[in-house]
């Protein structure tokens, strides 16, 4: 007779808000046949209802801390806070995709449920506790975006991003399979909590203590490119340039939040006993994102690639509080993310609002004068910019000073002032832009269309900034009661 | 702790008024016009009971009120104000409301959005002198920019946009080095006693007490975080490129508003945290930016004296006088601080009344270069006798506000063991430069022969215009005679001040 495989006893508490956005999502793929072409729109405030429901679905769970799958998966405050960032995201692309799709002849139901997709991997890496899982998050969410990044095919620079980053990603899990096997080798463990409690060890023998490191770079290098992180972000400017506004939005504020989340634990937490050894070379890794992409978006005249760039740099941002390693680090991470979640779509939101089919009006130029033409438009685009640049009284400026808090705290100065001086570098870009808005004559007629979702998601984002920016204590509370990373 | 929240009232009618406007239609410029003079007129009357309610002998903050905001971080709404602020706030009170009347005149287009932005930007003024929250405090002089960027890029001259960048840029460049300063102090105070908290009060007392003792070389590096966001707003050489640019560039009533309450942010934080929280690092560097002050004021004296554009000199006479302020502020002496609080005042009195002076004459003729006039007294009189009394202020005459703001300053510098007599020779240079480029432009202006036909069509000023510069002129004149008033609420804070600077001289460092 052969032996039984005793099957983990599974806690659906746990991975409930996954079951409820994965299976939505492929309930939806049903539902779309339902739904006539042209008026997909419907799918799309389904997907955004289901989101929600998951949204509110979380909030018995705060403060209870759960695995389930064999400690494979975890539901504590960190993954929930992340998991409400994640959905917030999604809510916020599908509203701003809504008239998007239409406008540009790729209205297809199936787009919400790949988001939907997306956003279950996302909420993977954030749960995940254990390096298959976490995989596996990567691998669900990078698929998803392969396909949603190429989703305006009949644009060629579209189906030129989705490969580019299909083979960059390939490489990206290349390197964190290659990763996860010599941690492998070194541990003989993939849960993150168990790592680290055989690294920290004292019998852990030194070819094994260089078998983690070597293993723990290919992790970073893995979660690095996801992340923008230089010098893994050449995929950056192209993807984002080519990919669908919307999904640009969703990658720049989503996938990064994604990326952090699970690189925050794999470093912290597996590799927190050997923190002195990769903390410098995180540290180096953050100045040279920051210097290079703020430096680098001076130059650009096209701003869906200033903001790719600007996204590079933000990245850095977070990296120092990711490397601050103490409570108000992880704090920094989760309120910068949240704040840059408004501030990015807000930003692409406008965007999209100015590009007509066929027409990409992503230059400078097509900015000017906006105030005098729409003015619900400028002064989102103002407030998403200043937020960007870190001026007060924005969410984006609270996000600033609590990474550069936490940094000083930990001691890194030197880092802080390298992230000051690039901030005041990305001022200039930033302004650029309202200067266009408001100081500037129109160049040429570029109609702005605005319908309801859209607006409805400008709204949304410019209001949250400026709101949490004023009154940030409801994030900074969540944020604060969510540091625990798996019993630190 | 919380009594009558006066200060939130004054703080925060301005914006308050500037959200109704938003309702206020965009035709409709009239009802824009009289909101706007009423929201301003209201501040300024409310503030006035912060005079007369002022405690003379208290040297501490008064009028505090407190609001706990972001409580994790130790950040509260924290609002309050001592000798050193209260002018400065009745200055922009003042300043206001009759900038929004010289509005009525000049500006043309975009009408609402010009009293809206001049309204928030009254808020974050008012704000920056009464915040007594660190946090609160940079967030204030943060936004001030805003405001101020959009008004000199939106209704300034040919070369706005260039002007408008490149003040929001150096003066944000500046202010993040503040920002790492505050954030600095926070986590020593915290720290140190435990306490995370961003109150100004506590952190000054802290250090005053030496429960948190800062070593020197962070001391110093602090300091200089603080000082570079100041010296950049004041402005002091060599960090003014910005600022000929800017004033040149904006609308009249915006140069009024920057020359009049904005450089006085970069004085007011000097003296609040560069003097206040660290004494020995002030005494150290005091000679130093005494220096760059009096280079500052024989410069932007020759270049005044240079200019054939009237707002270009008026732009650079700023840099001269606020060189005085910064060198009052450094000689770390009674006299010399309180000279300084009184020369800010001076100073927006008498130059915010030249940047309209200049204006006036081009929103006639549409140019300001001082070859195109001449004679101007014979077809404008009134206008000249104005004109004259605020070169006069400006100049420092005996008897105007100017005089008695120098004088102070100068004897203040003698007096000080840091500065002395070496730094007062030249600076005594610089009040005769004073007069020779402020005559020069007079005497081009004003007097001489009327020549050119436009000129001889003008009609004189308008009773509106007569209106603003005289109120601009009572106190000017009223200082002159009496500055006791002035000076008597300053004295308790600012030999507060000064008696902690001795303090850290005597204890041999």
């Amino acid at each position: 007779m052969p032996e039984q495989i005793p099957i983990p006893s599974i806690d659906f508490a746990v991975i409930l808000q996954l079951i409820i956005v994965f299976g939505w999502g492929t309930l939806l793929l049903l539902i779309d046949f339902a739904v006539p072409t042209g008026r997909k729109h419907i799918t799309g405030w389904l997907a955004a209802a289901g989101l929600v429901v998951a949204a509110i679905v979380g909030i018995p769970y705060w403060n209870s801390s759960t695995s389930t799958f064999n400690d494979m998966i975890r539901l504590d405050n960190y993954a929930l806070t992340f998991n409400w960032i994640f959905l917030t995201v999604g809510v916020l692309t599908i509203l701003i995709s809504l008239e998007y799709l239409s406008r540009h002849k790729i209205e297809r139901g199936e787009f919400y449920s790949i988001l939907l997709f997306a956003i279950g991997g996302m909420m993977l890496l954030a749960q995940g506790t254990d390096l298959i899982v976490l995989f596996l998050g990567l691998e669900l969410l990078s698929i998803s975006l392969y396909v949603l990044v190429g989703f305006s095919a009949a644009r060629f620079p579209s189906e030129e991003a989705s490969m580019k980053y299909l083979i960059v990603g390939a490489f990206a899990a290349g390197f964190l399979v290659f990763g996860i096997a010599l941690t492998y080798g070194a541990t003989g463990l993939s849960n993150l909590a168990a790592i680290a409690a055989k690294v920290a060890d004292p019998s852990f023998s030194a070819e094994d203590q260089l078998l983690m490191l070597a293993g723990g770079a290919l992790l970073l290098i893995g979660f690095g490119y996801k992340i923008a992180m230089a010098p893994f972000h050449m995929w950056t400017p192209d993807v984002y340039e080519g990919a669908p506004t919307p999904v640009t939005a969703f990658m720049s504020a989503g996938t990064k939040a994604a990326g952090f989340a699970a690189l925050t634990r794999v470093l912290l937490v597996a590799l927190g006993p050997q923190y002195e050894v990769w903390s410098i070379v995180v540290a180096v890794l953050a100045a040279i994102t920051m210097i290079f992409g703020n430096i680098a978006a001076v130059a650009q005249l096209n701003v869906k690639r200033m903001l790719a760039y600007s996204s590079i740099g933000h990245a850095g941002y977070i990296l120092l509080g990711l490397l601050s390693a103490n409570a108000r680090g992880i704090e920094s991470i989760l309120v910068y993310l949240a704040a840059y979640t408004f501030t990015a779509i807000g930003a692409f939101a406008v965007l999209i609002a100015l590009e007509q089919q066929g027409e990409e009006a992503w230059n400078l130029t097509d900015f000017a004068g906006l105030w005098g033409r729409h003015p619900f438009l400028a002064i989102a685009m103002a407030i998403c910019m200043f937020s960007m640049a870190g001026v007060p009284p924005t969410f984006g400026f609270v996000a600033k000073f609590d990474v550069f808090t936490a940094a000083w705290q930990a001691g890194y100065t030197w880092l802080v002032l390298i992230a000051v001086i690039t901030s005041a570098v990305a001022a200039f870009f930033y302004l650029r832009i309202v200067v266009q808005m408001f100081m500037k004559e129109p160049v040429r007629e570029v109609p702005a269309e605005v319908g309801r979702g859209l607006s409805v998601g400008i709204g949304l984002a410019a209001l949250g900034v400026v709101v949490l920016g004023i009154l940030p204590t409801p994030v900074i509370e969540i944020a604060r009661q969510s540091v625990q990373l798996l019993g630190q | 702790m919380n009594g009558f929240p006066l200060l939130s009232i004054v703080l925060w009618l301005p914006t308050l008024g500037a959200l109704l406007l938003l309702l206020v239609p965009r035709d409709n410029i009239a009802a824009q016009r009289w909101l706007a003079l009423l929201t301003s007129l209201v501040t300024f009357a409310a503030s006035l009971p912060l005079y007369f309610g002022f405690n003379l002998g208290s040297p501490g903050f008064q009028f505090a009120e407190s609001l706990a905001w972001i409580d994790t971080w130790g950040i509260n709404y924290s609002l309050s104000l001592d000798g050193v602020s209260l002018w400065l706030v009745l200055l922009t009170t003042f300043l206001t409301p009759i900038s929004l009347v010289a509005t009525w005149v000049s500006v043309h287009k975009d009408f609402r959005m010009f009293q809206v932005l001049m309204l928030l930007l009254e808020t974050a003024m008012i704000g920056v002198f009464v915040a007594q929250d660190l946090f609160l405090f940079y967030i204030f002089w943060e936004f001030t920019l805003i405001p101020m960027a959009l008004l000199i890029g939106i209704w300034g001259s040919t070369n706005r946009v260039h002007a408008a960048v490149k003040f929001f840029l150096y003066t944000f460049a500046g202010s993040v080095f503040m920002l790492v300063s505050i954030i600095a102090l926070y986590l020593l105070n915290s720290s140190a006693t435990g306490v995370a908290t961003f109150d100004f009060d506590v952190i000054q007392k802290n250090i005053a007490s030496g429960v948190l003792a800062i070593d020197p070389v962070w001391a110093r590096a602090l300091f200089l975080g603080f000082f570079v966001a100041f010296a950049i707003k004041v402005p002091l050489w060599p960090f003014h490129t910005w600022l000929p640019l800017a004033h040149t560039e904006a609308p009249t009533v915006g140069s009024v508003i920057l020359a009049g309450v904005m450089l006085k942010l970069g004085g007011y934080g000097m003296i609040r945290f560069c003097l206040q929280l660290f004494p020995e690092a002030a005494n150290w560097a005091a000679p130093a930016i005494g220096v760059l002050a009096v280079i500052g004021i024989l410069y932007g004296a020759l270049v005044s004296f240079a200019q054939t554009d009237m707002k270009k000199l008026v732009a650079y006479s700023s840099v001269s006088h606020l060189g005085f302020v910064v060198l009052g502020i450094f000689a770390l002496t009674p006299q010399g601080v309180s000279g300084a609080i009184l020369q800010m005042v001076n100073h927006g009195l008498s130059t915010g009344a030249l940047f309209l002076i200049v204006g006036y004459i081009y929103e006639r003729r549409h140019t300001r270069e001082m070859a195109d006039f001449g004679g101007l007294w014979k077809v404008m009189p009134i206008y000249g006798g104005l004109a004259l009394a605020m070169v006069m202020s400006s100049v420092g005459l005996p008897g105007l506000n100017g005089f008695i703001g120098e004088f102070s300053i100068l004897q203040g510098t003698w007096l000080s063991p840091t500065l002395g007599w070496g730094f007062v020779l030249p600076s005594v240079f610089g009040v005769i430069f004073a007069a020779t480029y402020l005559l020069r432009m007079f005497r081009l202006t004003f007097m001489g022969e009327l020549d050119k036909p436009e000129n001889a069509e003008l009609s004189d000023i308008t009773p509106l215009e007569i209106g603003m510069l005289v109120a601009l002129l009572i106190p000017i004149v009223a200082i002159g005679f009496y500055p006791n008033f002035m000076f008597e609420p300053m004295q308790p804070s600012v030999q507060a001040i000064t008696d902690s600077l001795t303090n850290v001289l005597a204890a041999g460092r």
